[in-house]
């Protein structure tokens, strides 16, 4: 698929296009932002709750909502692309091998699967901060990336069975391919659509994971500024200074209807055989 | 926000043939339980394993005492029986969630048991009323949806139904704060108050805004999925048929449509309230409501791992246990599927 005919197939779904244009705004916010911000994200301006300092008043330390919301997005936006991208790599692997290899291989793995499943996503992260006494960022992408494999392992066997049964798999066999040549050239490229869509899906789960995990206080870097951290900061003053809370809110659900959108977007396009 | 990816799961191939049809259904039944009993036996291995076994939960327990008393690290070791081999406390555990005895909480020395039954009751209340209200309204708004397919309607609806599910639960809920709360309405309280051990319930109001909140976060993904299955039966002969014969659409739609949708129905919402055990932590946190997510992430943040590890346990547990249920309800809603395991 050559760019411009990409280019005219996303012009074609307005969901997608909205999708991306917002998501785009949204992390050029989170990465350029702190050059943009006024103050500097531990900048005291003035008393905390009120409206000194620019226009979306102080925080809880007097320091200046609009420039921590403008400082606040990049850890999100890392973690987040990390996190999916570790769930997406794992959970295709362990998917495609046990749709490929099948019998009691199969068996197993999706049994195992099973089990993550039955812990929701943000259970699993509260499981081992249990132990911990200050999370990493690492560790939250490991926790958010791991706890999408299971999920994503089981739309990628899916995809997968459909696929490894195709004669131009058996001919490669025949030709006496490797297992891992026929995956890597036969099988995955062929799954690229749905994958794409899952992605996306993911993305708009681990953003709402991490934002939800900085919600609950669980800080990885106590002091900088974190739009999910932001809420639990400003939470008590919602009644005087809703700013410090509606902020870092309004541009997470930005965030993640922008990502579900495109998401929704490209498993249209991918229903409808393009 | 919830889990729409994890497709519906289908039941367990039921046994090719067997000698009677009752036979059949128990032998179905028995590998199907089995199967949960599996699945839970993992999960125990795996909520033990991840809040005893990795990290370090003295250290957690004491932060920044743990450097400079060795001797309260030593009493705590041996009071948690740190000292003792993994599988040893594992299977010291196991055996409590068997007999009821869970240890005490390290927060306030209570037992453990003692301080989640009513915690339960709460949150089975508040998922509950919720799924009767997100029901309803999620069948009804699927109805007008399919009913008006590629009209206006349908896609403003659909459009609405999506930005709705992208959001996470807790956004929702902020803005519904925020909302008929604190900045704009002053109509609801914003957080669950019921004082002196009184369950929440007793103050209604404190109930509308959570309930909400989790039937916004759920009924889009249900009314999506029984959506589309409803198109896909309106696409069918038996309903081309039923029309032909001058059945008035309201009727087609209510007795042909919507009853067989009701099986891919029963698997989401299966799939849905079980996102709900999980999904209510950051709901029930954020309105401050008596129930298990709430007092797990109070737990969490005191590293109180008895009262985490039989949380968890719980919240596992309904997930397969609901999802038990559907299965075999489904079984039972699908003439096809009954046949199949009973010749």
């Amino acid at each position: 698929m050559t760019a411009p005919v990409a280019l005219r197939r996303i012009g074609s779904q307005p969901r997608l296009l909205t999708g991306l244009v917002i998501t785009v705004v949204v992390a050029l916010v989170a990465i350029v932002g702190p050059w943009l911000a006024p103050y500097g994200e531990n900048d005291i301006v003035g008393k905390p709750f009120t409206h000194e300092g620019s226009w979306l008043g102080t925080d809880y330390l007097g320091q200046d909502v609009w420039s921590r919301v403008l400082c606040g997005g990049g850890s999100i936006l890392v973690i987040s692309v990390l996190a999916t991208a570790l769930g997406m790599i794992v959970g295709v692997m362990i998917g495609v091998v046990a749709a490929y290899a099948g019998g009691w291989l199969d068996e197993a793995v999706m049994r195992l699967n099973d089990v993550a499943l039955a812990f929701p996503q943000i259970l699993l992260a509260l499981l081992v901060l249990t132990a911990v006494d200050q999370p990493s960022w690492w560790m939250i992408v490991l926790l958010v990336g791991f706890s999408h494999a299971p999920r994503v392992a089981r739309l990628a066997r899916g995809v997968a069975l459909g696929i490894v049964s195709r004669d131009y798999v058996t001919s490669a066999e025949a030709l006496g391919e490797s297992r891992l040549r026929v995956i890597m050239a036969e099988v995955l490229p062929n799954m690229n659509a749905p994958l794409l869509a899952e992605a996306g899906l993911r993305l708009t789960y681990s953003i709402g994971i991490v934002a939800g995990l900085g919600f609950l206080g669980f800080a990885t870097n106590p002091g900088a500024a974190d739009w999910g951290v932001m809420i639990n900061e400003n939470r008590l003053a919602l009644l005087v200074q809703p700013w410090g809370v509606l902020a870092p809110v309004i541009i997470i659900g930005l965030f993640t209807v922008g990502t579900n959108l495109m998401a929704d977007g490209i498993a249209q396009l991918a229903g409808r055989g393009d | 926000m919830t889990d729409l990816a994890t497709k519906p799961t289908t039941p367990t191939a039921a046994p090719a043939r067997s000698s009677g049809a009752g036979t059949a259904w128990l032998k179905w039944l028995a590998r199907r339980l089995g199967l949960a009993v599996l699945t839970l036996w993992l999960c125990s291995v795996l909520v033990f394993f991840a809040t005893a076994a990795l990290g370090d939960p003295i250290r957690a327990i004491l932060g920044k005492d743990y450097a400079t008393s060795p001797e309260r690290v030593a009493t705590l070791t041996a009071e948690l029986k740190l000292d003792q081999p993994l599988i040893t406390r594992y299977l010291d555990w196991l055996g409590g969630l068997f007999t009821g005895n869970l240890g005490n909480s390290i927060a306030n020395g209570l037992p453990v048991s003692q301080l989640v039954g009513d915690r339960i009751v709460n949150s089975a209340v508040l998922v509950l009323i919720s799924a009767v209200v997100m029901i309803p309204v999620a069948f009804g708004i699927a109805l007008i949806s399919a009913n008006a397919r590629g009209k206006r309607t349908d896609g403003v609806i659909q459009i609405i139904m999506i930005v709705l599910a992208g959001l996470p639960e807790f956004v929702v809920g902020i803005l519904l704060v925020a909302l008929f709360s604190t900045t704009v309405l002053h109509v609801l309280p914003a957080v669950t108050i019921a004082g002196g051990g009184a369950p929440p319930w007793s103050k209604p109001g404190s109930m509308i805004l959570p309930v909400l909140t989790l039937v916004i976060a759920v009924a889009p993904y249900v009314s999506r999925i029984v959506r589309s299955s409803l198109l896909e039966v309106l696409d069918s002969d038996y309903v081309e048929l039923a029309r032909l014969k001058g059945v008035p659409e309201r009727i087609v739609l209510r007795k042909h449509a919507l009853l067989n949708a009701i099986v891919p129905g029963i698997q989401v919402i299966a799939l849905q309230l079980a996102w709900l055990a999980g999904g209510v932590v950051l709901v029930e946190y954020l309105f401050s409501y008596p129930g298990v997510g709430a007092s797990l992430v109070d737990s969490v943040r005191n590293s109180d791992f008895p009262m985490v590890q039989v949380l968890a346990m719980t919240i596992a547990a309904v997930y397969v246990g609901v999802n038990l249920i559907a299965d075999v309800l489904s079984i039972l809603f699908t003439p096809r599927a009954r046949t199949a395991i009973a010749s």
